[in-house]
C-alpha cells in the first residue's frame, strides 16, 4: 500500500507562511507532479513528507499510516546526486537498500545494467557524467525498499538535451516498476510528459492551486512533446501558473 | 587518454613521475652538501664547531653499532606514542562531535592543552610517573593527538549537507549517519592530522629522551653534545629528518591505500 494522503498541512517558519492548508493524493502506482515557481515551499512540502519537519497543522498518510514527522518512509532523489564519492556506483546505489536491510547486489547490478550503466558498476562517481549521476540517483530509489518515490528537480541542473533523455529513460524504466512517484519540477512540459497529474501551487503561501489530469496514454513517445494537444496543456498550465502574478 | 588499468601499471606510473620531478630537489640537496664540504675545507672550520659532510657520513658508517640500539628504541617508541596519541585523538573527536553539549564544554581546553609547552610539563611527569617509560609516551600522545583531534572534528563538521539531508530524508539513523557518511568524509582530513602527528611523534619522542633515559637518539645525542661529538649530533639528526621522512610516507601509504574515489587521484580522461 503506497497511497499518498497529504490533508490540510500549514507549516509556518517564524513569521513567514510557507504552506497554507495543502492537499492532495497520490494514489497507487500513479505518477504526479508538482509545478510551481521558484521558492513557492515545493521543498519544504517534501522535508515534510520526509518527516524532517513536522505540520504545524494537518495530517501526512502514507498507506493508511500516520506518517506526520517519520523519517524514512519514502525514497528520495534529491536535486543534486549526493552520490557518496568513496562509494563505487554499485555500492551508491545500494545505500537507501542498506539503511534498512542488507542489500542485494545482483538486484543493484541488474537494474544498473538496465539504467544503462552496466560499464560503471564498479566506477566512482566522479568518473560519471552529469546525467549519468542522476541515473544512479533515481536507481538508488528504486532499489530503495519504500514503495513511494519522491524526486525534487531531479533534472535541472542538466543541459536541455541530456534532461529530454534522461525523462524518456526514467519514463521507460519506471514502467517497469510503477512504483507511485511524487515529482517536483518547475518546468511546465516535463510535468505534463512525465504524469498522470500536474498539481499547480501558488507561492507565498503556497497552496495546490488547481489540479489537472493529463490524458495521454502510456507508454508515452516523445513525439508527444510537439503534438496540439501537449501544447494546448501546456498554455492552459502557462496561463493557470501566470494568472496569479 | 589511455587509461591505466592494472596496479602494476599506474605504481609505475607512480615511479616515473617521482622521477621526473625528484631530480630538482636531490640536486639542491647535492649542491648545498658540496658548498658546505668546500667551504669547511676552505675555511678550516674547526670539527668541534661544525664538521664537514663527509667526516660526518664517516662517522654515522664507522660507529653505526655504537647507535643503531637508540635508534630501534627511539623508532619503538615514536610507533608506540604514535598509535595511543592518534587513537586518543580519534577518540575524543569521534566523543566530542556525538556529544554537541560535550564538545561546547570541553573544546577551549583542547586547545589549552596545546599551550602548555611539552619541556614546561616535563618536570611535573617525571615527578608523577619517574624515568621510566610512561612519561615518555605521555609527552607523545600529547603532542600527537591534537592535530588528528582538531582534524578529525572539522572533517566530521565539514560533511557535505546535501549528502546529509539524503541520509536523513532516507531514514538513517544518527549512528548509520556517522558511520556511513560523517566518518568516510572526514578521512581525507583526518590524514592530514595523522600526517602532521607522524613527524611530531618523532619529535616528542627525541625530546622526552633528553628529558631522561637511559637509550635512545636523544640520549645519544646528548652524550654527543656533552663530549663536543658535534659530528654524532649530526648523524642524530639525519636519522631523525630519515625517521620523519619514513614516517610521513607510510601515512601517504596508507592514505592512498584508504582513500578510494576522489577526483585528482587518477589521471581523468
Amino acid at each position: 500500500m503506497s497511497e499518498l494522503k497529504v490533508s490540510e498541512v500549514s507549516k509556518s517558519f517564524g513569521e513567514k507562511k510557507v504552506l497554507q492548508s495543502v492537499s492532495f493524493s497520490v494514489k497507487e502506482g500513479e505518477f504526479v507532479s508538482l509545478l510551481g515557481p521558484s521558492g513557492s515551499g515545493k521543498s519544504t512540502l517534501f522535508h515534510l513528507i520526509g518527516g524532517l519537519y513536522t505540520p504545524d497543522e494537518g495530517e501526512l498518510y502514507l498507506g493508511g499510516e500516520n506518517i506526520n514527522g517519520k523519517r524514512g518512509k519514502i525514497s528520495y532523489t534529491p536535486q543534486s546526486p549526493s552520490l557518496f564519492p568513496w562509494r563505487t556506483v554499485l555500492d551508491n546505489v545500494v545505500l537507501g537498500e542498506e539503511l534498512h536491510a542488507k542489500p542485494n547486489k545482483e538486484r543493484a547490478s541488474a537494474m544498473l545494467e538496465r539504467a544503462g550503466l552496466a560499464d560503471y558498476v564498479n566506477a566512482y562517481p566522479h568518473q560519471l557524467s552529469g546525467g549519468m549521476r542522476q541515473r544512479a540517483a533515481f536507481v538508488r530509489s528504486l532499489l530503495s525498499p519504500q514503495p513511494f518515490i519522491c524526486l525534487d528537480e531531479p533534472f535541472s541542473a542538466l543541459d536541455e538535451f541530456t534532461r529530454l533523455d534522461m525523462q524518456k529513460w526514467l519514463l521507460s524504466i519506471w514502467e517497469e516498476n510503477r512504483k507511485s512517484v511524487l515529482f517536483v519540477t518547475h518546468n511546465i512540459e516535463e510535468a505534463i510528459y512525465l504524469s498522470e497529474r500536474v498539481l499547480v501551487l501558488s507561492s507565498n503561501p503556497a497552496t495546490v492551486k488547481r489540479e489537472f489530469t493529463i490524458p495521454f496514454e502510456r507508454p508515452r513517445r516523445e513525439e508527444l512533446v510537439l503534438t496540439e494537444e501537449f501544447l494546448d496543456w501546456k498554455k492552459q498550465i502557462y496561463h493557470e501558473l501566470r494568472s496569479e502574478a | 587518454m589511455e587509461v591505466e588499468g592494472t596496479a602494476s601499471g599506474s605504481t609505475l606510473m607512480i615511479m616515473k613521475k617521482i622521477v621526473e620531478q625528484g631530480w630538482r630537489p636531490v640536486l639542491v640537496v647535492i649542491l648545498l652538501l658540496i658548498l658546505w664540504e668546500a667551504s669547511s675545507r676552505l675555511f678550516a672550520i674547526p670539527a668541534w664547531l661544525l664538521p664537514s659532510p663527509l667526516t660526518i657520513m664517516e662517522e654515522g658508517l664507522s660507529s653505526w653499532s655504537n647507535y643503531a640500539h637508540h635508534l630501534v628504541s627511539t623508532t619503538k617508541l615514536s610507533i608506540v606514542g604514535f598509535v595511543i596519541g592518534t587513537s586518543i585523538g580519534l577518540l575524543i573527536a569521534v566523543l566530542l562531535h556525538l556529544m554537541p553539549h560535550v564538545r561546547q564544554a570541553f573544546y577551549p581546553l583542547l586547545i589549552l592543552s596545546q599551550n602548555i609547552p611539552i619541556i614546561v610539563l616535563a618536570p611535573l611527569l617525571i615527578i608523577w610517573f619517574g624515568f621510566g617509560v610512561l612519561p615518555k609516551l605521555f609527552i607523545i600522545t600529547l603532542v600527537c593527538f591534537f592535530p588528528v583531534a582538531v582534524a578529525a572534528l572539522d572533517g566530521f563538521r565539514q560533511t557535505n549537507a546535501e549528502m546529509k539531508h539524503y541520509m536523513y530524508m532516507a531514514g538513517a539513523s544518527k549512528r548509520q549517519v556517522f558511520s556511513k557518511l560523517e566518518l568516510p568524509h572526514a578521512l581525507p582530513t583526518v590524514f592530514s592530522g595523522l600526517k602532521i602527528s607522524a613527524t611530531y611523534s618523532v619529535m616528542g619522542a627525541v625530546i622526552s629522551e633528553w628529558l631522561g633515559a637511559n637509550k635512545g637518539i636523544g640520549v645519544y645525542m646528548t652524550l654527543a653534545q656533552s663530549s663536543f661529538r658535534t659530528d654524532r649530533v649530526f648523524v642524530a639528526i639525519f636519522f631523525i629528518m630519515l625517521l620523519c621522512l619514513l614516517f610521513f610516507s607510510f601515512i601517504i601509504a596508507l592514505e592512498r591505500f584508504c582513500i578510494k574515489g576522489q577526483p585528482g587521484q587518477e589521471a581523468k580522461s
